[in-house]
């Protein structure tokens, strides 16, 4: 009997989820006794014909990471899962819309004329990249762009979310080592849409910081601050999202006296990761003036970056209005 | 999942079948929305006729969840609800969706108000779906009772709680209970004296068993909720322990201290550093004016201390905070006088003798400062002409709005004790005569024969520049007498402004710390107009007299009794039906992060350290949702507000069912 099948995917993404994966160290060869490697670009070499020829849900396991930007994004995304009978969405980037999807709060127009048509940009005849261009070869495409950041769930049906930036090694570890195992028969896949490999809890859960009743007076940043490091960073002044945060990576960034940029995504049963987030600081602005309040919020540096650094295309407002 | 969905469009005889096509929404609903059994439409849903049907359609269909259409839950929410428990459905079954107050009374646009009932009624059966069967939680009503505000609307009150037998605690501001009416001299239409039918109360107030009066003192915080109020109360340092003085006096007479009084006098006599505010004081004791004692200004004189035979006066006191429990709260906090110096061109502040209309009162009071001698601002002078202006910073857009209800009797009681006591010339300048009360246009009638002129008109001026001969020395009243069609200029020697009455100046901070709401001008807001003029929004928060808006001393003194009526039926009852809508935590998703610790405003939720989770008390729970929409892991859930409720009505208000855009059958059935 062959082995069960593996894939791998990156879409609009930074290659960060890939090499989480490789850095589950000698797990890495745990994938390969147990799985077929039949397309992971980032490890292999492969075609996309290649994937086109196999029969549907030939592909047992396919872990996609990144957002979809563009068409060929979504292509992909479509193919393997006609082609795949589990598709997971790896990382922050599929599962919620990641770092990519703060060009939501822009158009594509105005991303494009910032690459292409800033002082720091050396074009003088206002070039654009055109998504088709005849050569005497015959006609040669590049990806079109879309207007907005989607998450992998908008774009096609997806069996389980698996969070981070990146997951953690040791999840990533944990999930694969449940799949062969509930492969073998010996343990059950959790419910389809599931999150696996986080928490049901968040982040602070995990941290070891000791946390009072909240009253904030003025909000601070990292790089003009050494906060304490046995206490809530949230209480300090400093915007940890590891309250909003699923938990799961054992409060990896507070543990180092950073505090969680909320890559986790939502806490379960919660839609709209920034919305609880923001409504969380309100209430904990400890001020009843007004021009106070707005004074202490003013040290919230770039709020829509912060409260939905990873979550703007799947949030409930999905994109800015355009 | 197989609900079974009644839906029922009212139409509030033509206040919403007017605007809204009910008959055409009931169709539409059956045809197009999810789950929809049945779907009718009824002249009055809210009447016995409409109910049964309900109730019928309950037991012959079997229907599990029921949406009525009409008019605000405010009103009817608990009619239906009832309505669904009669015929064996769960209350909370029941969703209740405003196509009066939020469709067919904001529009007369025809065609849009039916879109929007519809999408309203789309979001109620969406959502009615997701509810849950609820049961009621009871809990003990304290009988103790707070009353705030020691006027007669608090007075009258309190009088009325504790004579049934339960506890009052009475707060009041000034050193002494009485408000307003304790200033006045004489009472319209019958002209009895204000002191002479006040008095008793204020005595029976100040010595009944079964009433703690708290004057000189202040809420400083309420928590809770009602039946279960707990209630700070500062009490500002007198300076005179009130186990030790008789009230004798003595300490006044030897005070060296004279200070204008401002507050009860209203700036027309004097008082000492040491004080009651007047005679009949309730209670007797004084206070010290710290502000102008000469002991706490130089450090010397203790003239008050040497002299009190009983050693009562206690420079040290200081101010003592004290916690009582309540169950129902009534407020009784009464008005502010409008500043007429608001109204440059009357000359109030500036004129001597322009007066206002509490000054007059205490000109003509006999125990006022000149014992009722009606006299001009040098003390000796009687006025051969008095004029007395009506609607002073009341039906003026610059200032309030509304009428102040008494200023126009009250002006007639003027002309009628200044003709009686000096026998001057009077003149009324009015916009319009309101007489509305019993007998009161024969006091007016009365006051005419009397021969007092009226003018009607609004005064442009008061000015002291004379034009024209004999004008020389006067106050000159400008006014268009439009009755007449001509400009008139009246000389006179006193001034008598009706200012308006106008809510405290602190009127919304008070409203905030009882959790109740003030209309724009700062009037406190009643459940309903007409139905439930003492009750507010909150349970167990009553309002009586003028906070609630201005009214004569009869209708004040109604109020402050329905109040307590209000109160002993809640009392009576010992236990009162709470909501069972409430927050709760799920301590598998809770972090221990600790944001919501400090919101709740009743309490509820504690800190559990071994398990560092959060936890919320039932029964202190209101379900305000303050920690619901703030805990940022989603792990408090409202009872009958959750998110899996909200969004699904969101979504039907939001989609447009069988308009073309989406339609109905298409859209998927909501999944168990």
């Amino acid at each position: 009997m062959s082995k069960p099948k593996f894939a791998m995917y990156w879409a609009a993404a930074c290659g960060g989820c890939e090499i989480a994966v490789l850095n589950v160290h000698e797990g890495i060869l745990d994938v390969d006794a147990n799985f077929d490697v039949v397309f992971w670009p980032v490890a292999m070499d492969a075609k996309y014909k290649d994937v086109e020829a196999m029969p549907d849900k030939s592909i047992t396991l396919t872990l996609f990471n990144g957002a979809i930007r563009n068409d060929e994004n979504a292509h992909i995304a479509q193919m393997l899962r006609a082609k795949s009978q589990v598709l997971v969405a790896f990382g922050a980037c599929a599962c919620e819309g990641g770092i990519p999807g703060l060009g939501n709060l822009t158009t594509k127009q105005a991303i494009l004329d910032t690459a292409f048509s800033t002082v720091s940009t050396d074009n003088p005849k206002e070039l654009r990249p055109q998504t088709t261009f005849k050569m005497p070869e015959g006609a040669i495409h590049i990806p079109t762009m879309y207007e907005t950041v989607k998450s992998l769930d908008q774009v096609v049906p997806v069996d389980y979310y698996m969070p981070g930036c990146p997951p953690e090694s040791h999840q990533i570890a944990a999930v694969v080592g449940l799949v062969i195992k509930a492969l073998k028969g010996e343990a059950q896949l959790p419910p389809a849409g599931a999150v696996i490999g986080a928490s049901q809890s968040t982040v602070c859960d995990e941290c070891k910081r000791a946390r009072g009743e909240k009253t904030i007076t003025a909000f601070t940043r990292m790089a003009t601050f050494q906060p304490r490091e046995d206490q809530c960073l949230l209480e300090q002044g400093i915007l940890c999202s590891g309250m909003a945060t699923r938990g799961g990576c054992d409060a990896r960034c507070p543990t180092a006296n950073m505090p969680c940029v909320g890559c986790y995504g939502p806490a379960p049963d919660v839609i709209d990761q920034g919305a609880r987030m923001m409504s969380a600081v309100a209430s904990v602005v400890d001020s009843k003036d007004p021009a106070e309040i707005d004074k202490i919020m003013e040290g919230v540096a770039d709020p829509a970056g912060t409260f939905y650094r990873f979550s703007m295309p799947s949030s409930l407002m999905r994109h800015a209005r355009t | 999942m197989g609900e079974k969905i009644g839906v029922y469009v009212c139409h509030c005889g033509s206040n919403i079948a007017g605007v809204v096509d009910v008959a055409g929404v009931a169709k539409w609903a059956e045809e197009n929305l999810p789950n929809v059994r049945v779907a009718r439409d009824y002249k009055f849903m809210c009447s016995s006729l409409g109910q049964e049907m309900i109730e019928k359609d309950i037991k012959d269909l079997g229907l599990t969840r029921v949406v009525v259409a009409a008019c605000s839950p405010h009103l009817h929410e608990a009619t239906f609800r009832n309505a669904c428990k009669r015929a064996g459905l769960n209350p909370y079954l029941f969703e209740m969706v405003s196509i009066r107050e939020q469709v067919s009374w904001v529009t007369k646009d025809k065609a849009i108000a039916t879109e929007k009932a519809k999408a309203l009624i789309a979001g109620g059966v969406k959502r009615v779906v997701y509810h849950q069967p609820l049961e009621p939680l009871f809990v003990d009503i304290n009988p103790n009772v707070l009353v705030v505000g020691g006027g007669i609307a608090g007075i009258q009150a309190a009088l009325e709680i504790a004579d049934q037998g339960s506890h009052v605690y009475l707060v009041e501001r000034e050193p002494s209970i009485g408000g307003h009416m304790a200033q006045f001299d004489k009472t319209f239409p019958t002209l009895d004296c204000a002191a002479c039918i006040l008095t008793p109360k204020m005595f029976t107030a100040g010595n009944h068993p079964n009433i703690t009066l708290l004057t000189w003192s202040e809420v400083e915080k309420v928590d809770g909720f009602i039946g279960n109020f707990t209630v700070q109360i500062r009490q500002k340092a007198r300076k005179v322990t009130a186990e030790k003085c008789t009230g004798c006096g003595v300490c006044e007479e030897k005070c060296p201290k004279k200070v204008i009084d401002t507050v009860f006098e209203a700036g027309m006599g004097t008082r000492k550093a040491i004080y009651t505010p007047f005679p009949q004081a309730v209670p007797k004791y004084p206070v010290i004016d710290v502000e102008n004692c000469i002991y706490y200004q130089r450090g010397t004189c203790k003239a008050c201390e040497k002299f009190c035979p009983t050693g009562a006066i206690d420079f040290d006191q200081k101010d003592e905070m004290m916690t009582v429990q309540v169950g129902n709260v009534i407020l009784a906090t009464g008005y502010e006088l409008f500043d007429a110096r608001r109204i440059p061109q009357y000359g109030y502040g500036r004129l001597a003798n322009v007066v206002t209309n509490l000054e007059f009162e205490r000109l003509s009071n006999t125990a006022g400062p000149t014992n009722g001698k009606i006299v001009l601002r040098d003390g000796v002078t009687a006025p051969q002409t008095v004029g007395i202006i009506h609607c002073v910073g009341s039906r003026d857009i610059k200032y309030n709005v509304d009428c102040s209800a008494i200023c126009c009797m009250q002006s007639l009681k003027f002309a009628h004790l200044v003709k009686e006591k000096t026998g001057a010339k009077v003149y009324n300048f009015y916009i319009d005569i309101r007489t509305p009360g019993k007998t009161y246009d024969e006091f007016y009638r009365r006051i005419l024969d009397e021969g007092v002129h009226f003018v009607r008109g609004k005064v442009a001026e008061v000015t002291d520049a004379p034009r024209f001969p004999g004008e020389e020395g006067k106050l000159i009243i400008q006014v268009e007498d439009t009755l007449a069609g001509r400009q008139l200029r009246v000389p006179v020697d006193m001034v008598v402004l009706s200012a308006a009455m106008q809510p405290r100046v602190d009127s919304k901070q008070v409203g905030q710390k009882f959790g109740i709401s003030c209309s724009a001008n700062g009037w406190f807001i009643e459940r309903h107009p007409k139905l439930d003029p003492v009750a507010t929004m909150t349970e167990g928060i009553f309002i009586a007299g003028v906070c609630q808006g201005p009214k004569d001393i009869p209708a004040t003194v109604s109020q402050g009794a329905a109040a307590a009526a209000r109160v002993l039926g809640l009392i009576g009852r010992k236990q009162v039906t709470l909501e069972p809508v409430r927050a709760s935590i799920n301590a598998d998703q809770c972090s221990g992060c600790r944001i919501c610790n400090n919101l709740c405003p009743f309490n509820a939720i504690t800190f559990i350290e071994d398990r560092a989770v959060s936890d919320i008390n039932p029964a202190l729970c209101q379900g305000c949702g303050t920690c619901v929409s703030a805990c940022p892991a989603g792990a408090i859930t409202g009872s009958h507000f959750t998110n899996q409720q909200i969004m699904a009505q969101i979504e039907g208000v939001l989609l447009n069912f069988g308009n073309g855009h989406e339609p109905a059958e298409k859209l998927e059935q909501v999944p168990a």
